[in-house]
């Protein structure tokens, strides 16, 4: 059982770089998410469905759906959001990814930032580039359809930051998925109205660009403060556990 | 404050990696232990005893830094972890219950993973710590296909390119077969005469020679301040 | 410094002194309450545009401004249990958390009945009301978390968590939701924010909202005290204050 030599004196510092293992965390995570596709197309389905389910429940008149449209696109990404989120740490508990991930030698919540970005790209940026076709199907012009998916860019990143707080939070807990969902819808409000809102605004033919840097403001707040709150709540919920 | 590098090997030898003072855990209103004191030298083997619910494994926990429900003194080479958390973790190595190994991925590419936050290696010599482990010819395949005791020894396998003075080794022989149990105990024993420290909780009748031992108590102190 | 915070931290120490103090905070609560609430009710002058149905924002107003200042008060506390891991922070935020959510209730239920008479429908989503609705979401959050957790100290700290990102959000929810109901419907009536207010009208209000935080501070100690006797429950004092009845 001989490898290589090792040395036994105490390492003064850390040999893999906070950037490195960022990228690590982020190809593992890309990784494991492409060898179980169907977990990919799961949120992207729901989004579809409840977005379906509207001209349905409430009126199919193309009048109501390009009024409510942009409404209907924002609310059906937060939710489906809302269910990937779940899952954002629950697999790495289970297998104890997780204990070494909090253990690795770099700052926790560069690690979690390269987890939430993981998760970003799998399923919010799937759910923009789905927009353009929903926005058709809820009568959406088309320049509407451009601010949607610019707000959605900007908002996807925001829901998947705060939630991973939520998701660290409820980690390991009995009934996580409905508690996550109580935890983390009224702070999602924000997002969600101005998300709407610059939609509106554009339809209305007011500039948007103003509206669009608020939203920015969002995401630069989430993306510096929301990696920490997680940090503390992951390291909380697995000394629990 | 004391550099945590020191190249005097000999004066290193003498000197704990590991001081517990006074260590007291709480664990639903209930005293695990209390007053725990002890120090870890290198080259030493130590396994924590005690009955079932002792805290053995909120020891390991602890002292990994994953569980902060206790109250006392850890220092690492003479000073507190608190104050040196990058250091420490850089110098110690945890296997826990769960091995951290994904069912998705295969052994090459867990290793990898697991090794990516820790120093780089080359893919040869991850190859090289999965054949030592006995996992020649499963580099290949996603571990959910592998046995409970294969997925064991992918784990095990960093312990093999593993550079960090201290180990913590939770139960590490379940699902182990004998041979396995062999080549780990000859391991273990290999890495304490090299200098390094090793902490082991085990339900297996390991005894190597020279062997320390840290026994816990039964446990279910009521508070009585 | 130190001392006297470990003190303050001592579940005994506050158990022992807030029993001394606690009829006065009662006593003066209720008689500021009434004070407050029944010049407002029977002796302010007649609002000239709302008639007498404006009369319930001196029981409106101080329960929304208590239930946002309770929020207040458990981030604080939330920071203190992180930082300091001070017991007694844990307790504040456990003992107090329920208390907010009544008052949210009852300001979105005064609210409710207010706006019957003046818009002539129970519920207008109005922003002061949506805002409310949200941090009675927020309170709801908070509650549901704690008792999903079943280890007190982790329970504690989550929550302490979950209270601080809640507090970032607070002033955001306010400032997007106001700018939505700008963007909505412009309300012709708003339930505070009256261009000047007569003396007669604003001193009960400050006298009832007094009086509510010193019957707040009552409440959050009886409950605290109920708290720490059930956490302590095998400690040698508290054994003791069961059989002998004082501390």
């Amino acid at each position: 059982m001989n490898a290589e030599v090792r040395p036994i004196v105490p390492l003064a510092s850390s040999s893999v770089g906070a950037l490195a293992a960022m990228k690590g965390v982020f190809s593992r995570d890309m990784k494991v998410a492409f060898r179980q596709r169907q977990d990919l197309l799961n949120p992207l389905l729901f989004f579809i469905m409840v977005v379906t389910l509207f001209p349905l429940g409430v009126s199919p008149e193309a009048s109501f759906l390009r009024e409510a449209g942009a409404g209907i696109l924002w609310v059906a990404a937060l939710l489906s959001v809302l269910l990937s989120l779940d899952h954002l740490f629950r697999h790495d508990f289970d297998d104890g990814t997780l204990e070494q991930l909090v253990l690795q030698p770099q700052p926790l919540f560069l690690l979690i930032l390269a987890k939430t970005m993981a998760h970003w790209m799998l399923t919010g940026l799937p759910l923009v580039i789905l927009t353009p076709v929903l926005g058709v199907m809820v009568h959406l012009d088309g320049n509407s359809i451009a601010v949607l998916c610019l707000t959605l860019l900007i908002g996807t990143p925001v829901l998947s930051l705060i939630g991973a707080i939520g998701a660290a939070l409820t980690l390991g807990l009995r009934s996580a998925g409905v508690l996550l969902s109580l935890l983390i819808i009224p702070l999602y409000i924000p997002v969600l109205i101005f998300g709407t809102g610059t939609v509106a605004a554009a339809v209305e033919g007011a500039s948007v660009g103003a509206y669009l840097a608020l939203m920015g403001a969002f995401l630069v707040l989430a993306l510096t403060l929301a990696p920490f709150a997680a940090a503390a709540a992951l390291r909380i919920s697995l000394s629990n556990g | 404050m004391r550099s945590a590098h020191r190249p005097d090997y000999g004066a290193l030898m003498s000197e704990p990696l590991l001081q517990a003072v006074n260590l007291q855990c709480e664990r639903d209103k209930r005293i695990l232990f209390r007053e725990l004191s002890f120090s870890i030298l290198p080259g030493t083997v130590t396994r924590v005893e005690g009955p079932n619910g002792s805290g053995k494994t909120t020891l390991l926990r602890m002292l990994a830094g994953l569980n902060d429900a206790w109250t006392g003194e850890l220092n690492w080479c003479g000073s507190p972890i608190a104050n040196q958390r990058e250091v420490f973790l850089r110098n110690m190595l945890y296997l826990g219950h769960r091995p951290g190994i994904k069912p998705l991925l295969t052994p090459m590419e867990n290793l990898r993973a697991l090794m990516a936050g820790r120093r780089p290696v080359s893919d040869a010599v991850l190859s090289q710590a999965l054949q030592g482990t006995g996992l020649a010819g499963f580099e290949g395949v996603p571990c959910r296909n592998l046995s409970a005791g294969q997925q064991r020894r992918v784990a095990l396998a960093r312990l093999l390119i593993a550079d960090e003075p201290l180990w913590l080794l939770d139960e590490v022989f379940t699902a182990i077969d004998a041979d396995g149990v062999v080549a780990l105990e000859t391991l273990l024993q290999q890495r304490a005469a090299e200098g390094g420290a090793v902490l082991v909780t085990t339900h297996h009748d390991l005894a190597l020679p020279g062997m320390q031992r840290l026994t816990l108590g039964a446990g279910g102190v009521t508070d009585e301040r | 410094m130190w001392q006297f915070f470990h003190k303050l931290g001592s579940p005994k120490w506050f158990f022992g002194i807030s029993t001394r103090f606690m009829p006065w905070l009662l006593m003066s609560g209720i008689l500021l309450l009434m004070a407050g609430v029944v010049w407002g009710l029977a002796f302010a002058p007649k609002d000239y545009l709302q008639g007498n149905s404006y009369r319930i924002i001196f029981i409106h107003v101080p329960t929304a401004f208590m239930a946002q200042s309770v929020y207040i008060m458990m981030a604080s506390a939330a920071l203190v249990t992180l930082v300091w891991r001070m017991k007694l922070a844990d307790v504040f935020v456990k003992a107090v958390t329920p208390v907010g959510l009544v008052l949210t209730f009852l300001a979105l239920f005064t609210g409710a009945v207010w706006g019957k008479p003046t818009w002539g429908t129970w519920w207008i989503w109005d922003a002061r009301l949506t805002s409310m609705l949200i941090l009675l979401f927020l309170y709801g959050g908070v509650i549901a978390l704690d008792r999903a957790i079943n280890d007190e100290k982790s329970a504690a700290r989550a929550v302490a968590v979950l209270v601080l990102v809640g507090v970032v959000n607070i002033p955001i929810i306010k400032y997007s939701v106001e700018w939505w109901n700008t963007l909505h419907q412009p309300a012709t009536f708003k339930l505070t924010e009256k261009p000047s207010m007569p003396a007669e009208m604003w001193v009960p209000l400050l006298l009832s909202v007094l009086g509510l935080y010193l019957i707040f501070g009552w409440l959050a100690c009886i409950r605290m005290q109920t708290e720490i006797l059930s956490r302590e429950q095998r400690t040698r004092w508290v054994k003791e204050f069961v059989m002998k009845g004082k501390v």
